[in-house]
């Protein structure tokens, strides 16, 4: 990078906001998603808005492309960076600058941590819904790039659930406010588009965020089952009773396994366990909870328990919550997927992972957020093994295609990212990208913002939507189509 | 021709009766006006091809379209700049598919909001929305108003409970986003961005809902009291552990009331009567009045002329909205009524003389925005909105939205001028 251009970043972030060290630069060289690196030319670490709003206005002018990034846990490459380009990164604006307990409104910068906000105001009996399993470390501008979910999303809702509004700095430097502290603001849901672009429609530099009452009570029941299919049974039987859960959650017994020795959650050995969450009233939950221990029973559960204590309904949450990270003692490496399916499929779709995972004699363990049909396959494979990661990558992505073929999401919150984005293709047809595609040139002409990530190919914004013209860079010579 | 729709050359209609069929295709009456201005024709398509057909045609052609579904809400939004067509959607009127097992619905946009109910209660579902005129809203009108209800307390608005949509663009593409299940985050969430944008960057054709059980028991109380006492009740009711599924305040001259609906287990619904007793403390709860979940719908009804505004606040602010709309409608010699929901949407309807009408809005509308909510003027007399933006001053994202709006529909085809701004 220009030495100039380096002075002005050094200007605006001061020397210990700007890293250009190539053995420093490779911290950002991933997130989460480690099989894609890319090193960036420079990282900065803006401390206000007006900060961000300089770097971009000097990305903007420059035309250099910018990711930015928040705690970098993130799935599927979403704050990957681009060659050429600098990554901002958010986590220095990590304060929690208004809580209104009366309107159960929290207005945060995007570097604070989405479990902060929940601790800030647990003491007056509020948390913030969406939580992530990386919750402790993910922040809520991340959150809000993605979309997140985790367990409790069955009832509460995900991010955009909870975000009325926020302040954005657009790939011109420009600072907007979409929504707000009121809801049914006139004008576009342009928050609603926002949350869950993945970067690439600007940076979020303050964020407002809506906060839930805790329920009176909370009770987590484990049911042991022999099979996935028998667990998947039961919570068709639970939503078709017409219950809502706070959460459904359902781990195979290699995840059961995985979770056992890496966090001893007293975990029933078994081929299909399912957490069973209910919240709510307490004679409510008393009785419903009668009411899914049936259900399971008759599914064939032979083990039910319900947690008797805070703390151990917190370690069969700490067991479900480390499963991923407890996965890596099974095997050196694997690959997480986010698949989403119509519950009923299920069965239908379980049964075709197996089929595939032992025709290339690979393992699969499965983790569902099983209410909403989220599935979360890892595939394990070993690295060292020539071969084995590419094997490990085409079942990932055949388990994919089942997903799409049940009529369900390549994704359901880890996002598209770098990871999937040519599966965007398979999902929805080219009229969809293209349509989609419009809200991105009217947030970001230039494709400076994230490039490159969620559609299989950028669009060129000064063609005409609908039929096809060449665009004048094509007829240039200097771009091409794929 | 009528003039407010401006000159036009000639136009081959029968061009536009061979894409919907001839017997799908006819004059406009005076009835089809839109806020006094005049419309030419009026189309039915059959199939959701032949309406996005039928729109790339009239976009070719250079004609101003208006989409419109029972018609119950056409007066929203500013008069249009013109509006040559009418497409409607009273024929795509079909429930797709009710997958009850998964809780979701495919759902054309023309089918009428009562008439889904009455299908997904055949497995003990529903839309947990409770909007506008039901018997005759459709799926596609309540969704370009972003109309909600009661039920916005627990279930959320429309944007909460939508999960795909197909729409048709002027160009003549149908574009779908999300799909039929709850959880998905593969690309923009387009039907967020469809959802109250009153038809300005495509018209809705299809729409995928997730689903909700029907309650097994519910119960309503209402408490009297000053809206003042009223605003802190209800904050301390959400400030509680209860988990009820309606909260909204009730307001007129003299007379205010808080109802709470509670809905769940028997023993859980008499718990938190019994709970929500001792939060109230000296006000006294009666049951709510059987109509007491229609009034957003009731307060519609009533002498004119009027004026219907849809007023956002915080929730802590409903009382001081209460004396404000008091206020003001007590120096114009006004009648007035508010109805309000917890999260901090409301009706407030003035009755009285047309001069009075234009000064109490203008108040009203300055005084909220002071406060940091919105006003917007649904329905009123036509004179009143000329010269008038029913929305509100636009925000510093009017010029993002003018760019959506130019993406999506850049010869402004759709809807000219009724949405924000003169979108």
């Amino acid at each position: 990078m220009e030495a100039r251009i380096l002075n002005e970043f050094r200007a605006i972030v001061g020397a210990s906001g700007l890293i250009t060290e190539p053995e420093q630069l490779s911290t950002y060289e991933c997130d989460g998603l480690t099989m894609f690196r890319v090193l960036p030319l420079a990282v900065l670490l803006p401390t206000s808005t007006a900060q961000v709003q300089a770097i971009v206005r000097v990305c903007h002018r420059e035309k250099i492309p910018f990711v930015a990034r928040g705690s970098g846990t993130g799935l599927s490459g979403g704050a990957l960076p681009v060659a050429k380009g600098i990554v901002i990164s958010l986590t220095r604006m990590d304060r929690i600058l208004e809580v209104d307990l009366p309107n159960q409104r929290v207005v945060v910068e995007p570097g604070v941590i989405n479990l902060n906000v929940t601790a800030r105001v647990a003491p007056d009996g509020y948390f913030y819904a969406p939580d992530p399993s990386s919750q402790v470390v993910c922040s809520i501008g991340g959150n809000v790039a993605e979309n997140s979910g985790g367990a409790h999303c069955l009832k509460y809702g995900f991010t955009t659930t909870h975000v009325l509004g926020m302040e954005v700095v657009l790939s011109d430097g420009s600072l907007v406010h979409l929504g707000g502290r009121t809801v049914d603001r006139p004008g576009y849901d342009l928050p609603g588009v926002f949350v869950g672009s993945e970067g690439t429609l600007g940076i979020a530099t303050k964020v407002i965020l809506r906060i839930v009452k805790k329920p009176e009570v909370i009770q987590v029941l484990l049911a042991a089952f022999n099979s996935t299919n028998e667990a998947g049974a039961a919570v068709s039987g639970i939503i078709a009773a017409g219950m809502l859960p706070a959460a459904i959650e359902m781990m195979d017994n290699l995840a059961i396994q995985a979770a056992e020795a890496a966090v001893q959650a007293n975990y029933p050995n078994c081929g299909g366990l399912l957490l069973v969450e209910l919240d709510g009233p307490a004679p409510e939950v008393e009785t419903l909870m009668e009411e899914v221990a049936d259900v399971c029973t008759k599914c064939g559960a032979w083990e039910i328990h319900v947690a008797q204590s805070d703390a151990e309904r917190a370690r069969v949450w700490t067991g479900r919550k480390a499963a991923f990270a407890a996965v890596g003692r099974l095997a050196p490496a694997y690959i997480v997927q986010d698949g989403v399916i119509p519950r009923t499929a299920l069965p239908h779709v379980m049964s075709e992972i197996v089929r595939l995972s032992s025709e290339v004699g690979l393992r699969v363990a499965n983790v569902f957020h099983a209410g909403d049909g989220n599935l979360h396959p890892l595939v394990l494979y070993d690295s060292g093994v020539p071969g084995q990661d590419k094997l490990a990558e085409t079942l990932a992505n055949d388990i994919l295609r089942l997903c799409i073929k049940a009529g369900g999401s390549i994704t359901g919150e880890h996002g598209v990212g770098e990871e999937k984005k040519m599966f965007m293709a398979e999902m929805y047809a080219e009229p969809d990208l293209e349509t989609m595609q419009l809200v991105r040139c009217a947030f970001d002409p230039e494709n400076l913002s994230n490039p490159d990530k969620v559609f299989p190919r950028p669009r060129l914004c000064g063609e005409k939507p609908g039929v096809y013209e060449p665009h004048p860079l094509e007829v240039a010579g200097v771009a091409q189509r794929f | 021709m009528p003039a407010a729709s401006g000159v036009m050359t000639q136009v081959s209609w029968p061009e536009l009766a061979e894409i919907v069929g001839k017997e799908h295709l006819r004059a406009a009456t005076a009835a089809d006006a839109i806020d006094g201005v005049e419309v030419q024709m009026v189309a039915e398509p059959g199939t959701a091809e032949d309406l996005a057909r039928a729109l790339r045609w009239a976009h070719a052609a250079g004609l101003k379209v208006s989409p419109r579904g029972g018609g119950t809400k056409l007066g929203w939004g500013n008069p249009p700049a013109a509006c040559h067509l009418v497409l409607s959607t009273a024929r795509l009127n079909r429930v797709l598919e009710h997958a009850w097992a998964d809780m979701t619905v495919i759902v054309e946009a023309g089918c009428r909001v009562a008439d889904l109910q009455k299908t997904l209660a055949e497995h003990g579902q529903q839309l947990a929305l409770d909007p506008l005129w039901p018997e005759r809203a459709t799926i596609g009108g309540i969704l370009s108003t972003n109309d909600s209800g009661t039920l916005r307390a627990r279930y959320g608005s429309l944007r909460d409970l939508i999960i795909g949509t197909t729409v048709a663009l002027p160009d003549g593409a149908l574009a779908k986003s999300g799909g039929k299940v709850v959880k998905n985050v593969a690309g923009y969430d387009l039907a967020k961005l469809f959802t109250g944008a009153l038809g300005t960057l495509g018209v809705m054709v299809q729409a995928i809902f997730r689903l909700h059980p029907l309650p097994r028991e519910s119960r309503g109380l209402s408490f009297s009291g000053t809206p003042e006492s009223l605003n802190q009740l209800l904050l301390a009711i959400q400030a509680s552990k209860l988990t009820f599924t309606g909260l909204q305040l009730r307001a007129a001259q003299g007379s205010a009331h808080l109802d709470v609906r509670f809905d769940g287990t028997a023993a859980g619904i008499q718990a938190q009567v019994k709970q929500i007793q001792q939060i109230a403390g000296l006000l006294a709860a009666s049951d709510a009045p059987a109509n007491a979940w229609t009034s957003h719908q009731a307060i519609w009804d009533g002498a004119s002329p009027a004026l219907m505004t849809k007023f956002s606040v915080l929730p802590a602010q409903f009382a001081a909205v209460c004396a404000l709309v008091e206020r003001v409608a007590g120096a114009q010699s006004l009648a007035w009524k508010v109805v309000a929901q917890g999260v901090g949407a409301g009706y407030a309807r003035l009755e009285g003389n047309e001069p009075g009408l234009r000064t109490a809005l203008l108040t009203l509308r300055d005084e909220l925005v002071k406060m940091g909510g919105t006003l917007v003027a649904l329905a009123c007399p036509v004179a009143i909105k000329r010269g008038f933006d029913v929305w509100g001053p636009p925000s510093d994202a009017q010029p993002l939205m003018v760019r959506v709006k130019q993406r999506f529909d850049p010869d402004g085809t759709l809807n000219p001028g009724r949405f924000v701004g003169g979108i």
